[in-house]
């Protein structure tokens, strides 16, 4: 084995310097604002107060469910479907599916609030059809929809790619040998697609957990999640020992739930498609 | 089944683009309301350029996703290179895990942790730390890291190792077998690394939200402010305009990259 020449040594040390610096230095603040209080004491107190955002926690957690729950289910059929189709029309569809992920979240956001809100497009139309308007924007459902439409393409592309690569011989075979057609889906697709599936998961929670903007447009301002508290707590409230420890407690909660969703998926899928 | 499968697609399509379709449409209508589209008119887009804030956020805007891609692509690529060559395993899943961590974590953590340490930064005597360009530019090199080392670190492991050690051999010095012999094979990476973090700079707003002042606005910051409180037509204006360029940008990169491939393809059948 020859010996490294000096660049070979020292090209990673700037890169070094700067995580270090940069990455791992901002999350040992975060670590230390949350143990001390305003004076820079050591304290247990932000961690043990936060029984009190509780149910901001609850509910965060179960909007962030339940629009991965519905991604999944509207993505998968999707993926599935477009895997099936002509080349040149795979391509074509991918482009429009992967034009919204490049426009920005707070202009789908907004757009969403363009055609949804009490005097949007929906309600403009209902009331000229004198028909009775519709309050959608400052409900649950809106900020769940929101969540749904902002990172559905998410939880479409990992799915589509890990399925696009499948042998197409495997459902051949798996229809030859008298298998059903939905049976097929759900006996050779789906297992064969997990690793798809687990980074689409991944991909739709932890922005849907942290999110802000979305509650904030969409919700009206009532349902809180742990994105707008954190927020407030920095920007407005100029707390930022309790946001710090909303943050780690939020850090750990998503480290948790990836890792034991690595766990139930084997270790090749894990694709990071942006 | 095909049918179906026909409508089901078109059904979350049209569900994906509807809203943007509507923003986009009522963009230049003159009345600024849902209730009638009175006329086409141009007229939000003149108030948006009128607005002298929303063009220097557009500066700011490309001035902080040119330099903060470029820094993150030489530090990257440089660590790229040296990652490559390490031989302590447990040194190297170090430092990809490290280098990783912005990519895994929400973005708020992201942010809330640069904040804080800018934060502390600025209690120690003779450092002026404050919000504004310079935090910024830190923040989105930081966040724009892990992409570029993701893009480039593959390819040193594709590449033959002989072909560095010839250069070497064959009296080139270090630095120049990294110019004309890796380079040129790694630069496919490198060009992607870059446009990535390039668009990544653009789009972000969540990170840049903790780090940012009043002075330094990019266009992300501008459209959150804007639509903080009022629905504002000019800004439908704004945000068609952005989609019109996504479109044309995504229709260049694909139009240029097939084209490149085809003329490949006829190199090859003419040799």
């Amino acid at each position: 084995m020859r010996k490294k020449t000096f660049l070979e040594k020292a090209a990673a040390v700037p890169h070094i310097v700067w995580i270090i610096m940069f990455i791992a230095a901002p999350l040992l603040f975060v670590i230390y604002f949350a143990f001390t209080d305003a004076n820079g004491g050591f304290t247990f107190s932000n961690i043990l107060n936060l029984s009190n955002y509780g149910e901001i926690f609850l509910r965060s957690v179960l909007f962030a469910l339940i629009a991965t729950v519905v991604c999944l289910l509207l993505g998968y059929p999707l993926a599935f479907c477009m895997s099936r189709l002509k080349p040149s029309t795979q391509k074509v569809l991918i482009l429009l599916l992967m034009l919204p992920m490049w426009i920005s979240l707070l202009i789908r956001t907004y757009s969403l609030l363009a055609l949804l809100d009490n005097g949007g497009l929906l309600n403009s139309l209902l009331i000229k059809l004198n028909l009775p308007a519709v309050k959608i924007v400052g409900t649950r459902g809106a900020v769940i929809l929101g969540m749904v439409y902002d990172f559905l393409p998410y939880m479409v592309l990992p799915i589509y790619t890990t399925l696009s690569k499948l042998d197409i011989r495997y459902f051949e075979a798996a229809e030859d040998l008298g298998c059903s057609r939905i049976a097929t889906i759900f006996k050779v697709a789906l297992p064969l697609s997990k690793g798809g599936i687990i980074s689409g998961i991944t991909m739709v929670f932890v922005p849907s957990i942290s999110t802000f903007y979305i509650s904030q447009k969409l919700g009206g301002g009532i349902f809180d999640l742990i994105g707008d508290t954190i927020e407030r707590q920095f920007l407005l409230n100029n707390n930022k020992n309790v946001g710090a420890a909303i943050s780690l407690v939020m850090m750990i909660l998503i480290l948790i739930s990836v890792a034991v969703m690595n766990r139930f998926g084997d270790d090749d899928g894990g694709e990071i498609i942006v | 089944m095909k049918v179906l499968s026909r409508i089901y697609m078109f059904l979350i399509f049209g569900m994906l683009y509807a809203p943007i379709i509507v923003l986009v449409l009522f963009s230049f209508n003159r009345s600024g309301s849902f209730n009638n589209y009175s006329e086409f008119s141009l007229y939000w887009y003149r108030e948006l350029f009128r607005d002298s804030t929303a063009l220097d956020a557009l500066k700011n805007s490309l001035i902080l996703a040119v330099l903060s891609s470029v820094i993150a692509t030489l530090i990257g690529t440089l660590a790229a290179y040296g990652i490559s060559r390490m031989r302590n395993k447990y040194v190297k899943t170090a430092i990809t895990s490290v280098t990783n961590i912005p990519m895994m974590n929400p973005d708020i953590v992201t942010g809330v942790s640069m904040m804080l340490l800018f934060a502390a930064a600025a209690a120690i005597p003779f450092l002026t730390v404050e919000m504004g360009f310079w935090t910024m530019l830190i923040a989105h090199t930081t966040f724009n890291l892990p992409y570029v080392v993701l893009s480039v670190l593959p390819k040193f492991k594709q590449m033959d190792k002989h072909l560095t050690e010839a250069a070497l051999d064959l009296g080139c010095t270090p630095a120049k077998t990294f110019l004309k012999v890796e380079l040129p094979f790694i630069m496919p990476g490198v060009v992607s690394g870059l446009m990535l973090g390039f668009t990544l700079s653009l789009d972000d707003f969540v990170i840049s939200h903790f780090v940012s002042s009043s002075d330094f606005k990019t266009l992300p910051l501008y459209v959150y402010n804007q639509t903080a409180h009022e629905v504002k037509f000019s800004m439908y204006a704004l945000c068609a305009l952005m989609v019109f360029a996504i479109l044309l940008l995504m229709i260049l990169v694909n139009f240029v990259g097939s084209g490149d491939n085809k003329t490949k393809k006829k190199k090859k059948k003419t040799t």
